[in-house]
């Protein structure tokens, strides 16, 4: 009999789990010194999913399965959660965090998973021709340089010539990213570049804003994340630092950010790379995900700009998923069809109208050579009074002449240390 | 006087403020130290706990309400008033005694006469059950602090400096605010410690456990008392820290500084927690802003790094261990063999 059961509980493992569902891990982190900021991001991934089984039944009647595992934004904690996951039938993975998607391109790709790393990790990924299996559509870190610049540009008649800007950076894998592009275009515009790194976790900060106040910076631009970003925004308003003049990635523009400074956080501006607004699909989260208690948090951040990030990448995962449904006939779709999903999505505004997310995102195509996208980012402005997020700008475009060379120059060097062919020569 | 001068002096003053912060949460490690031999590691929880309590009861929220709603299927977050800062310091205060309460009862009075190593361990458990237990009373939600304390340069600082040195330099109010409160708080620590019969008391235990038992004193109430004091001190240190960058997890991490403070100042004294706070804050902003001064280090070496707080301060404190082991002023340990 004991060996009976023992021979019956091998041949269960050996089967390996059962997968009927679409799974898509989420690394997700609710504790921790960023937990702030990664939980309203996983709720909106989270809620998306349920959305769909619960509205239309799945994905091409296939049911979406969020496998979420706790990170706590940590580097190995993130190896370890992509290891114990990627059997379970992974589609693809969003790892939220620039020094795990590092870590997971190597292994995903030989795994023959895709990675979809939103608007953070390895820039040059955006190189589909040498990155097969990781994507960053539809903006990357040196977009959004580059976009913050060319917002400078035009609100200062064309001209950075001997202006003085301050680049703020969490001294990491993730703050160092832009630190290439914003050299080259100060070269570029005559502007001076001074860089402040700013250690782990970024509660003190003290003495980078004391040097602020002494270099009197035109702006200063931050790639903070965390409480890195709420002392910032405190520190800048202690020195009188003009909060318009102060800029952050998308990473340094959530409510959480701001909220803690209070009226002295008014005017600090940032990027977004998802808009905001009564949006249609936000009234079904809650009447399907929310209302039917099914949420994956208690509903408060539902439309918060996190939130709306992590619903837009999960829709983003859906659509690509939908995609490679349509691609190969088949509904039970594996990681490499994920993966081919993902190259030929195509994202158009009445889609986004459709799927009652008009506006979002800009409308874009993901081809072979650009896993990337067209790297719009949009200027948001806080209102410390009525509390919400002004969007300033429509979506404003890269300078793609610059980022570009950037990126062909990383990813060969990449290909070079990898051995790796460039694909995508066959059309 | 010449602009780098002047600014060094802005640093040093600066990096001084923020040394009193860092003994902040010093003392509380030395508080429990100094009665019970045990290095506290849940003290940095303890100011994260004291300052999400403080902010839950100041906003009227219902403590585990996630739970609650979880299990009950309610949708209850608040009791729909807000208490006044001071009335919710004080329940802070009774909180983090009966905190102290909890520890004594279901922790460290099993593990009377234990090595230090295993009370050290109990205290790491601590930590994490503390930090669990903060999670789920009061969520993960980042929290504006607002106790009344004043945030933003000091006018009259900066107006006098400008006149004087012709260069206005920044305080933060906050900072002055913390510094006047350490003081009062170490003035009140060392007159309890001195002049009442607990105080006598703890300074008993702290000397010789069993000595102290033989006359009558009872540990268990000591340790309590002991535990009460580091409490209220990591509330006094999550105020100030939160007032800076709001009630988050990340309050829990300041223990980090406190640590190169202690092994500079000694585990076992009050002051010593002080002046090595402000040698640490001193030290390291001036490090700091020398290498990564163009003017400075630049001229020299034709290159600057930034970003050296983390680990600076623990260079200082070691190359201090160097010449006096026990600190500046820890007791020194004589051993006859």
């Amino acid at each position: 009999m004991k060996t009976l059961a023992t021979l019956a509980l091998g041949a269960a493992l050996a089967a390996g789990p059962a997968m009927a569902d679409l799974t898509f891990p989420s690394l997700s982190y609710r504790t921790g010194p960023y937990a702030a900021n990664g939980i309203p991001f996983a709720d909106g991934y989270a809620d998306y999913f349920t959305l769909l089984n619960e509205r239309d039944g799945g994905i091409g009647g296939e049911m979406a399965n969020v496998l979420e595992c706790e990170t706590a934004y940590d580097t190995e904690r993130g190896v370890e959660c992509y290891e114990a996951t990627k059997g379970e039938g992974a589609l693809v993975y969003q790892p939220l965090s620039t020094g795990i998607t590092y870590q997971l391109i190597p292994r995903a790709s030989a795994d023959g998973i895709p990675i979809h790393s939103m608007g953070y990790g390895r820039t040059s990924a955006a190189n589909g021709s040498i990155f097969e299996w990781v994507f960053n559509y539809p903006a990357n870190y040196w977009d959004g340089a580059s976009v913050i610049i060319n917002y400078l540009l035009q609100e200062n008649e064309g001209s950075l010539e001997g202006r003085k800007i301050v680049l703020l950076y969490h001294n990491s894998a993730y703050g160092r990213e832009p630190i290439r592009t914003l050299e080259t275009l100060a070269e570029m515009h005559g502007f001076e570049l001074v860089q402040l790194a700013v250690d782990h976790p970024g509660q003190e900060q003290g003495n980078q804003w004391l040097q602020i106040r002494r270099e009197r910076p035109d702006f200063v631009i931050m790639w903070g994340w965390g409480v890195m970003n709420q002392v910032a925004v405190q520190e800048a308003a202690n020195i009188n630092f003009p909060m318009n003049n102060f800029y952050g990635v998308w990473w340094s523009g959530a409510e959480p950010d701001v909220l803690p400074a209070g009226a002295g956080a008014d005017g600090y501006r940032s990027l977004n790379m998802n808009a905001l607004g009564d949006l249609p699909v936000l009234d079904d989260i809650r009447q399907y995900v929310v209302d039917a208690g099914l949420a994956a948090g208690d509903g408060t951040n539902v439309g918060s700009v996190l939130y709306v990030r992590g619903m837009y990448a999960a829709m983003l995962a859906a659509e690509a998923a939908r995609n490679a449904q349509e691609i190969s006939g088949e509904t039970n779709i594996t990681p490499a069809m994920m993966r081919d999903g993902m190259e030929s999505l195509v994202i158009t505004e009445e889609r986004m109208e459709e799927l009652g997310m008009g506006g979002v995102g800009p409308a874009f195509e993901v081809t072979c050579e650009n896993h990337g996208g067209p790297g719009l980012a949009l200027i948001q402005e806080w209102d410390a009074e009525a509390q919400v997020w002004v969007t300033l700008t429509d979506f404003i475009a890269p300078d793609d002449s610059v980022i570009d060379p950037l990126i062909e120059e990383d990813s060969a060097a990449y290909a070079a240390e990898n051995n790796i062919e460039p694909r995508c020569n066959e059309s | 006087m010449p602009d780098q001068l002047l600014f060094a002096m802005e640093v040093s003053l600066n990096g001084l403020m923020t040394g009193i912060m860092y003994a902040l949460v010093a003392l509380g490690f030395v508080l429990i130290y100094k009665a019970s031999g045990i290095f506290n590691y849940s003290q940095g929880v303890m100011a994260l706990f004291a300052a999400m309590t403080l902010v839950g009861i100041q906003e009227g929220r219902v403590p585990f309400s996630h739970l609650i709603n979880s299990i009950f299927g309610t949708h209850i977050t608040e009791f729909g008033f807000e208490v006044p800062a001071l009335l919710a310091i004080l329940l802070t205060v009774a909180v983090m005694i009966a905190f102290a309460l909890f520890v004594q009862k279901f922790v460290f009075r099993h593990l009377v006469g234990q090595e230090p190593i295993i009370l050290f361990m109990a205290t790491i458990g601590l930590a994490y059950f503390l930090e669990g237990v903060s999670d789920l009373m009061w969520g993960s939600e980042i929290r504006q602090l607002d106790v009344g304390l004043p945030q933003g340069i000091n006018g009259a600082i900066d107006n006098a400096t400008f006149e004087a040195l012709g260069y206005g330099f920044f305080i933060d109010n906050l900072d002055i605010s913390a510094a006047i409160i350490a003081a009062i708080l170490v003035a009140v620590l060392i007159a309890f410690a001195q002049y009442t019969k607990q105080g006598r008391a703890m300074r008993a235990v702290a000397d010789d456990h069993q000595a102290a038992l033989s006359v009558g004193i009872s540990l268990n109430y000591v340790w309590i008392l002991v535990w009460s004091l580091a409490g209220i001190v990591a509330l006094v240190a999550g105020v100030m820290w939160g007032s800076k960058s709001g009630v988050q997890f990340s309050l829990s991490l300041i223990a980090l500084k406190a640590l190169p403070v202690l092994m500079l100042g000694g585990f076992t004294s009050i002051p010593g927690a002080i002046i090595g706070g402000l040698i640490i804050g001193m030290g390291e902003a001036l490090f700091e802003f020398v290498v990564s001064s163009n003017d400075l280090f630049g001229a020299w070496f034709g290159f600057t790094f930034s970003a050296t707080e983390n680990w600076f301060a623990y260079v200082l404190a070691l190359a201090f261990l160097v010449f006096r082991p026990q600190g500046l002023f820890g007791e020194r340990i004589i051993e006859r063999v």
